[in-house]
């Protein structure tokens, strides 16, 4: 009996872990019977990475209803840091699987940690205002990533930032060299990791948005001030769900990062939040089945026009374009209604006659 | 000798911060009247730009005509784009706007990339002045930084102007503080809504060749970094707020500049966003924004 209550209360939620597990398993065996091309084989812990962002912004965009343009920055962090760290940690930590998982852990807290810098003063602002000082913050966070130097050498950990390079000594190895970004990276990240990440994420995010705090934190998207008036602190509560997604997007930097051989910080752009932006959007703000799926798709979608090279970028925008105003416009919206209405007419004729 | 250094980096940042200015008041216009980031704007600027540089360099017509071309170009693209994407999404959340907006922005990008290919083209400036040279050389102004100066004056006071005493102006006054009230007082909003596009995007078209006069290279990416920067402007300024734009664009110029010439180069982003983030701290709704109080 308490089985079935926990099910049909929660069933939205085991519907979001099983296609996880179900798209998994299918990769999964796809890839172990070699029936995947290397490149699809290449696609899977970038989409992890993603889908893991998408569902953090969702957090921020659309359960907490601020708009963030600094994301990529947040993922920017996790992924130096997570490349640093498994650096120096290589000859201590021998386990490959146990390294990506310390590295991703201190991508993640060092993003949280800046998240709570960033989030502290952007938590006063609202609307636009707080969606450009994101988009400043993320700016800033590139900037100083693109002009840092970390080398390790015989001596030690070196590290500056600005113009000067640090002198290593001979044998040493620069792990972050300033615009030329990340070099020489072992590849660590791995799709099952990727996977175990998602279903962190799903953990943290799910049970964040059906606890106390979740439903504090949509009552102050719906109505701020109704919300302040029952006693919510708002501020920290936009503070906890800001600081909860830049951890989870710091984890997927990390094993973004850890899955290429090198990377420079120009990756984690303006474009790079915008994309993320259009993946939470485009699934649904506030379904995070929805970030899943749009994630995938909208990743796989373009690489997937290759073959049209030039036109794929254009036919990329034209379907952007149209999925917004196929989902959102009000005509759009009353010609559907008037045609599901047609077609269930069509099976129910009784019912719309005893309406009528 | 210093003070003479600092002249001219201040007249530097005064030129660039003019040309985000006048971006700046098309992204303000346009957030003031339909309440939509218009992320697209500094992919109108490109346009322009590569129009002004079809009919200068493949034509051999001259400057002005370039200009003009660019403004007619863009006006008809701005009405195009807020009729075809923008209409129909009216009174729907900004979000989804938004998102329109940037799919609009990788449309314009790529066909720009498809005609023209991603090599940058060496835009031609279309200023023939000689440059102004004072204090034994010491200070150089350049005719490009006197003519966008001019510009900005001129586009300044046009446009104060023209919201203040035309009919139209009165009425795209009127759309932005009510929509429904001007509505009900026989306004057209549509047809404001889309004027102010034409009008935003004459004056990117106007900014770009601009630009594209003081930094002559020219890709299908030439807009969207100055697009960010003048949207930072924007909000530096208040958004939605003309004279705001123009404050804005003119000290996020200057502050630029002078951060590269006495701070540090690589930090110039950096120290250009702090600003920002400092100001929307001790103002949060700009320097000449208005804080709306909400009201239960």
């Amino acid at each position: 009996m308490k089985l079935k209550q926990y099910v049909s209360r929660h069933r939205s939620n085991l519907v979001i872990y099983g296609v996880v597990i179900l798209g998994f398993i299918l990769m999964q065996s796809l890839s172990s019977a070699k029936l995947l091309s290397s490149s699809v084989q290449g696609y899977l812990v970038p989409i992890c990475a993603y889908i893991v962002l998408a569902i953090s912004l969702n957090l921020v965009v659309g359960i907490s209803g601020e708009l963030s343009l600094g994301h990529a920055g947040f993922m920017g962090v996790g992924a130096f840091t997570g490349i640093v760290v498994a650096t120096l940690l290589k000859t201590v930590i021998a386990n490959k699987v146990l390294l990506l998982v310390v590295s991703m852990l201190c991508g993640g807290v060092l993003a949280g940690l800046f998240g709570i810098i960033i989030g502290l003063p952007v938590m006063r602002l609202r609307g636009d205002y707080l969606a450009i000082v994101t988009l400043a913050f993320g700016e800033i966070l590139k900037n100083l990533i693109n002009n840092m130097y970390i080398g390790q050498d015989v001596n030690g950990v070196h590290f500056a930032i600005g113009t000067e390079k640090p002198v290593l000594a001979e044998g040493g190895s620069m792990i972050i060299n300033g615009p030329m970004g990340a070099t020489g990276v072992t590849k660590l990240a791995s799709f099952p990791v990727g996977f175990a990440l998602i279903l962190l994420t799903l953990f943290i995010v799910l049970n964040l948005i059906n606890s106390k705090e979740g439903r504090a934190i949509k009552a102050v998207r719906d109505n701020r001030i109704a919300a302040e008036s029952v006693g919510i602190n708002v501020t920290a509560f936009r503070l906890k769900a800001f600081v909860v997604a830049a951890f989870l997007a710091g984890m997927a930097g990390a094993l973004f990062g850890l899955n290429f051989s090198s990377l420079t910080a120009s990756k984690f752009n303006f474009n790079t939040s915008i994309n993320i932006l259009v993946f939470v959007v485009l699934g649904g703000m506030g379904n995070i089945l929805g970030s899943i799926i749009s994630a995938t798709v909208l990743y796989v979608l373009p690489e997937a026009l290759r073959g049209l090279a030039d036109f794929r970028m254009i036919l990329y925008a034209i379907v952007l374009i149209l999925v917004m105003l196929f989902t959102w416009s009000p005509k759009v919206k009353e010609l559907r209604s008037v045609v599901s209405a047609k077609v269930s007419g069509l099976f129910h004729k009784k019912e719309v006659g005893a309406d009528e | 000798m210093k003070a003479v250094k600092f002249l001219q980096y201040l007249i530097n940042g005064i030129s660039i911060g003019s040309v985000y200015a006048i971006i700046a008041l098309g992204y303000t216009m346009v957030y003031g009247i339909a309440r939509m980031l218009n992320f697209a704007h500094g992919d109108v600027i490109m346009v322009g730009a590569y129009a002004s540089y079809c009919v200068t360099s493949y034509l051999g017509l001259p400057a002005p005509v370039g200009v003009l071309v660019a403004a007619v170009v863009c006006t008809l693209l701005g009405i195009l784009i807020e009729g075809l994407a923008y209409k129909p999404l009216r009174g729907v959340p900004s979000l989804a706007v938004l998102i329109t907006a940037i799919g609009v922005s990788y449309f314009l990008q790529n066909a720009a990339q498809l005609i023209f290919g991603s090599a940058p083209k060496n835009f031609k400036s279309i200023v023939t002045m000689k440059p102004l040279v004072l204090f034994n050389g010491g200070l150089t102004i350049t005719g490009e930084v006197i003519v966008t100066v001019l510009a900005c004056v001129v586009i300044m006071i046009g446009l104060t102007l023209f919201t203040g005493k035309t009919k139209m102006g009165k009425s795209m006054r009127a759309v932005s503080e009510d929509r429904d009230a001007a509505q009900l007082m026989g306004i057209n909003v549509n047809r404001t809504i889309s004027i102010t596009f034409a009008i935003g995007s004459a004056l990117a078209a106007i900014a770009g060749v601009l630009l594209c006069s003081t930094v002559p290279t020219l890709m299908p990416t030439t807009g969207s970094m100055p697009g960010i920067r003048a949207f930072t402007a924007a909000v530096f300024g208040g958004i939605g707020s003309i004279p705001g734009a123009m404050l804005g664009g003119i000290l996020l110029g200057v502050i630029e500049t002078f951060s590269k010439a006495y701070l540090s180069t690589q930090f110039s982003d950096a120290i250009v966003f702090l600003v920002l983030i400092v100001i929307l701290l001790v103002k949060p709704a700009g320097l000449l924004g208005k804080n709306v109080q909400e009201k239960v």
